[in-house]
């Protein structure tokens, strides 16, 4: 690692990682969410905290609140109490294109690609946010359409060659195996160069072998391109590998949060989804 | 010469968006151009002109235009013969109103005019999908057809309700009225045809087309990268309208010369080109057409065949050819749901490797 031979400051808020890497102030900071449907409590009253360039994982038992929390940073649910603060600011609600246009960029649980599409178009609709033309250019083909259309392109391709998956890129999705959708998923999100990408369940139903081409994809991502990331993942073992730090949710509370270490050794935390190891 | 890729090289992200990759497709449309601008002109008379080419060319702008909302951007639409009305009657409007002005501004205009209704009453579409979105542009499509039979105004207070086209020259030969020329029909028809299906390709390839497919596939997952969904729509439903009013105009002035509403652009006339893109294929502009062709082609086919060529008489051939094409409507689909542009696309892929399958 780099860092290690730069001994380069730590930004105000950020701290470095056991493997070196300089983590930066905070970039998304929840504060005291909480989320009703009707009479159900799916989030209570949870505050954590995303800073830049770190990857940040949210686990929990089945029906804890992790993806209902991904929905609020996403724009998908308003909260009924708290705040978003994002880049410093604080965020009114959003819509989730509104939110999208800001540099969050996410994945679904179940693959949300749009399966009529080629890879190659899939990846392109995660760069809508960056094509201005209007819709006479677009008709007649002329100028800014085409050119926008060229650079765009090009910045889909090194998408596609960091995902090696130069193969299927006039594949239809819906022919696609699962865990290359998945992989074009990533893509599309990652077409947006967002600043904050949100990544719920990235392994799930994955093969050994899938779940390490994954996890090397999130970390290059990390590393390449700075990305912040929150995952959901159930997978202990890659989540203990994966993230910097982790957030523990149950039953829509918070029960810890720290480094995998810490959270590992936490006693709440074994109680309600670790478990022990019975030999 | 074998129908493949190999050996055309693409150098630029240009050459590798182009709309025919292959050689040989290219070659094919280059020629059918060449052969519609240059040879059919030429060749026609008043029936070919009347019972196939002009209806086919005017029925594949409504179909082009409906597979825009429909096949692109997944908004079912009933309202289609509604739309139709609006351009035929704005076009009847402007002729009658601003006679000096060129017929040709005069079917833009009404395609825009069309546009703006069309958008109008693709509001509701923010709110409701599928079938109630159906059933909402089936409501369009009575209310239009209604109000283009009761106000007056709209048909010019003419006695028996109708409207009639008047004479309209263009670069001084008639386009429109009882005196056309078969030529002058079909090449008026031609260039609307030419240059709509060029923008409709040139939007259904880009970001536009794009936006459009993401909120037919999976509306949320569209929205969460961007896609604003009340813009993708409208557009959508302004695209389509446009051009179903441009096809409503050139049906009503250029083709029927004479029209009255309820029998012309009635519900028949919404299912008809609906028909026309299941059959010919959702969400291509090759479907479009090959649906158009087959709605329009196969009852001239049918009826030549059976009254021409079998002596039959000819009501028994028109309730025989309506229950025939039914039939064909029927195992079309259940043999292949996604239409012409499918078994297209299909036989392409076939052909791509024949002779060498493995």
């Amino acid at each position: 690692m780099s860092s290690l031979t730069h001994k380069e400051e730590v930004p105000e808020g950020g701290y470095r990682t056991p493997d070196g890497r300089i983590i930066g102030g905070v970039l998304m900071d929840l504060k005291d969410i909480t989320l009703r449907f009707g009479g159900v409590t799916a989030i209570s009253n949870i505050s954590f905290d995303i800073r830049q360039g770190e990857i940040r994982a949210i686990i929990g038992p089945n029906g804890a609140g992790k993806s209902s929390m991904l929905n609020v940073i996403s724009g998908f649910y308003v909260p009924q109490e708290g705040e978003i603060w994002f880049r410093g600011r604080k965020r009114p609600p959003l819509k989730p294109y509104q939110v999208a246009r800001q540099g969050v960029a996410r994945t679904f649980q179940n693959i949300a690609l749009f399966k009529g599409m080629t890879t190659l178009d899939n990846i392109m609709t995660g760069r809508v946010t960056r094509m201005k033309s209007n819709m006479l250019e677009q008709a007649i083909w002329w100028g800014r359409a085409e050119r926008e259309e060229v650079e765009n392109r090009e910045v889909v391709e090194r998408i596609i060659d960091f995902l090696e998956i130069q193969a299927i890129r006039k594949t239809p999705v819906g022919r696609l195996p699962y865990g290359l959708q998945k992989r074009v998923e990533l893509g599309r999100a990652l077409a947006a160069e967002p600043d904050l990408l949100l990544l719920d369940e990235p392994m799930a139903g994955m093969n050994v072998e899938e779940k390490e081409d994954m996890s090397r994809f999130i970390l290059d991502v990390n590393d390449e391109f700075g990305t912040t990331i929150a995952l959901i993942e159930h997978d202990m073992g890659v989540v203990m590998d994966l993230s910097d730090r982790v957030v523990v949710m149950d039953y829509g509370r918070k029960i810890g949060d720290g480094t995998p270490d810490e959270v590992r050794n936490d006693q709440a935390v074994i109680d309600a989804y670790l478990g022990v190891v019975h030999e | 010469m074998f129908y493949r890729e190999a050996g055309d090289f693409k150098t630029s992200y240009v050459e590798d968006g182009q709309t025919f990759p292959i050689r040989l497709d290219r070659w094919g449309y280059y020629a059918i151009v060449f052969i519609a601008f240059a040879a059919i002109p030429f060749l026609i008379n008043d029936y070919w002109a009347n019972a196939v080419f002009v209806p086919f060319l005017i029925y594949s702008i409504a179909a082009l235009g409906l597979n825009v909302l429909t096949g692109y951007a997944g908004q079912v639409s009933l309202g289609t013969g509604g739309f139709m009305a609006v351009g035929a009657f704005a076009c009847y409007k402007l002729m009658t109103a601003f006679p000096e002005i060129n017929i040709v501004f005069h079917i833009i205009v009404s395609g825009g005019i069309t546009a703006a209704v069309g958008m109008l009453f693709g509001l509701p579409s923010l709110r409701i999908k599928g079938f109630y979105l159906a059933v909402a542009t089936l409501a369009a499509q009575f209310f239009l057809v209604w109000l283009f039979n009761k106000v007056p105004w709209f048909y010019n207070y003419s006695a028996s309700g109708q409207i009639t086209a008047p004479e309209r020259t263009v670069f001084g030969v008639a386009v429109t009225g009882p005196h056309t020329e078969a030529w002058a029909k079909y090449m008026v028809c031609l260039v609307f045809v030419f240059v709509l299906a060029w923008m409709v390709r040139n939007m259904t390839r880009g970001t536009l087309g794009r936006k459009w497919m993401a909120i037919r596939d999976m509306d949320i997952a569209a929205e969460i990268i961007g896609v604003s969904p009340l813009p993708a729509k409208l557009t959508a439903f302004g695209v389509s309208s446009f051009l179903v009013g441009i096809a409503g105009a050139l049906f009503f002035a250029v083709y029927l010369g004479a029209a009255e509403v309820g029998e012309a652009f009635g519900p028949q006339k919404s299912f008809l080109v609906l028909f026309m893109i299941i059959i010919g294929g959702l969400g291509s502009v090759f479907g479009s057409f090959a649906g158009a062709a087959f709605m329009v082609l196969l009852p001239v086919l049918l009826k030549n065949l059976l009254v021409g060529g079998l002596g039959w008489p000819t009501d028994l051939a028109t309730h025989f050819e309506i229950m025939l094409v039914g039939a064909l409507i029927i195992v079309f689909l259940i043999a292949e749901p996604h239409g012409i542009a499918q078994l297209w696309r299909l036989a392409k892929e076939k052909l791509r490797l024949w002779p060498f399958p493995h």
